[in-house]
């Protein structure tokens, strides 16, 4: 007979707790978000892919073609080419490739680059049917962003 | 009380209507109970919230194709979900929903209820049965002894409503509750029934979640062991008329429990008695079945038996004899 008696009132007790708890849960507010109609707001260090960041004047990319972020990408889907500033120092960038596909988002890109040129984006909708579409340029996504800016 | 042709033909349609309408949307409320207490939103795409999402589950169940699996004990096995359902809708016959609107007001009520119940149990045993599948005649093995387990603390507690009313006649028993909760048998004051009879009713209650297969008590379909129980080989409008059979034993529970404990259609103030203060109630109580539903984890069969046979049967044996005591001494 020992603790025939404590089990009814604390497993009573406990029950009612429960209870309560579920009903203090039905009348809060709900944290479903219905994804394609509302769109969630990414967290300042949610990591994207990488994107190239432009001269908030011209828009150009602020990238100097250094090559660190080639080099410090341990998966190696970073391939970049420039050629020299015609009329003034330095080098321009042509072509920014990234393939997504290999990335891992380590972020040494990011870390490595000196120029503020490289950040990473927002984009969460990565999905596709094709491995072709996971092969950026980054120099495209840069004008579109600046059209869309204009 | 005149008993024309069309009074039954009413009856009948109204009843089944009530049985079809409450079986269909009690899964919506489910889905949406489940949702808000887990802080999810739950059916919102067909109709307005969702609304129309039992049609469309009923199209797709009866759309799909009703599998027979060999080996399978042919007529049993389609017997069965028929068998779960045809009782429960029976007994919605002897509800008396309000003082006037009640199909039949038998002497016997009660009784009839009972042995509907247990025609219940005997689908779910026949159905498991017959799949010739090991999860459900396990499942069906369960359910009987739980069902057994169950209905004695029950029939027990039910028993002090009995004494009390003199009657078995579940009309009589709500009128006999007539005119403010202090009347009515979880909290009535004359020979000081409250003293006891609220055990009874949470006794009866616990009976009636064990005796619906519902969680924390559904050990039938207990899916994370089982499959899906006795439901596991059916497809189709079978498993269907099983869901719709446990969601109107459900509302017969509900039921039951309003007019033997809450007074029937009786106001809780004295005030416009009718019919509307009976669905408010039985509405309550089916909230509850679902909150319970969504607030406990399975428990395990011998921890159910337990329960029945070392707390609520001494209980309700005790429930009885003071009970029976008051009404001597008083």
């Amino acid at each position: 007979m020992s603790g025939y008696w404590s089990d009814i009132v604390t497993g009573g007790k406990s029950l009612v707790t429960g209870l309560a708890i579920t009903a203090r849960e039905f009348f809060r507010p709900v944290v479903t978000e219905q994804y394609p109609w509302e769109v969630p707001t990414m967290t300042p260090l949610f990591r994207g892919h990488i994107e190239l960041i432009g001269n908030e004047e011209t828009g150009e990319p602020n990238c100097v073609v250094c090559g660190m972020c080639q080099r410090a990408c341990p998966s190696v889907c970073i391939s970049l080419d420039g050629k020299k500033n015609e009329g003034g120092k330095g080098k321009v960038l042509t072509r920014y490739i990234l393939d997504f596909t290999k990335c891992s988002l380590c972020g040494s890109c990011v870390e490595s680059c000196n120029f503020n040129a490289l950040r990473f984006s927002r984009e969460y909708n990565l999905a596709s049917f094709d491995k072709n579409d996971f092969i950026m340029d980054l120099m495209q996504r840069l004008e579109d962003q600046n059209r869309c800016k204009r | 009380m005149e008993t024309s042709m069309w009074r039954a033909l009413l009856y009948l349609v109204g009843l089944l209507a009530f049985a079809g309408v409450n079986a269909a949307w009690l899964g919506w409320c489910e889905r949406k109970g489940a949702a808000r207490i887990q802080r999810r939103i739950g059916p919102c795409e067909a109709g307005f919230a969702g609304l129309l999402q039992p049609l469309a589950d009923g199209l797709k169940l009866m759309s799909k194709q009703l599998l027979v699996p060999q080996g399978v004990d042919g007529i049993i096995f389609r017997v069965a979900p028929v068998l779960a359902m045809i009782p429960a809708i029976t007994s919605l016959a002897v509800i008396p929903f309000s003082e006037n609107i009640g199909a039949r007001a038998m002497e016997l009520s009660l009784l009839l209820l009972f042995a509907l119940a247990s025609i219940g149990m005997i689908a779910i045993l026949l159905g498991g049965w017959a799949s010739g599948n090991k999860y459900a005649i396990i499942s069906a093995a369960r359910s009987v002894s739980q069902n057994l387990a169950y209905e004695i603390p029950m029939l027990l507690t039910v028993i002090t409503v009995v004494m009390i009313s003199g009657s078995m006649n579940l009309r009589e028993i709500a009128l006999d509750q007539q005119g403010g909760f202090w009347h009515w048998n979880i909290f009535r004051l004359e020979h000081g029934h409250f003293l006891t009879m609220w055990i009874s009713f949470i006794i009866f209650f616990i009976c009636s979640v064990a005796e619906t297969n519902r969680a924390p008590f559904d050990m039938a379909e207990a899916e994370s062991e089982l499959v899906a129980g006795f439901m596991t080989e059916y497809s189709s409008m079978g498993f269907g008329l099983f869901m719709m059979g446990e969601y109107l034993n459900i509302v017969v529970g509900a039921c039951l429990t309003a007019t033997l404990f809450l007074g029937g259609w009786d106001c809780p103030f004295g005030l416009t008695p009718g019919i509307w203060w009976f669905l408010l109630k039985i509405y309550v109580l089916i909230f509850t079945f679902i909150w319970i539903r969504w607030t406990y984890p399975r428990t395990q069969i011998y921890r159910l038996l337990n329960l029945s046979w070392k707390i609520l049967i001494p209980f309700s044996m005790a429930n009885l004899l003071v009970t029976a005591a008051l009404i001597k001494v008083f």
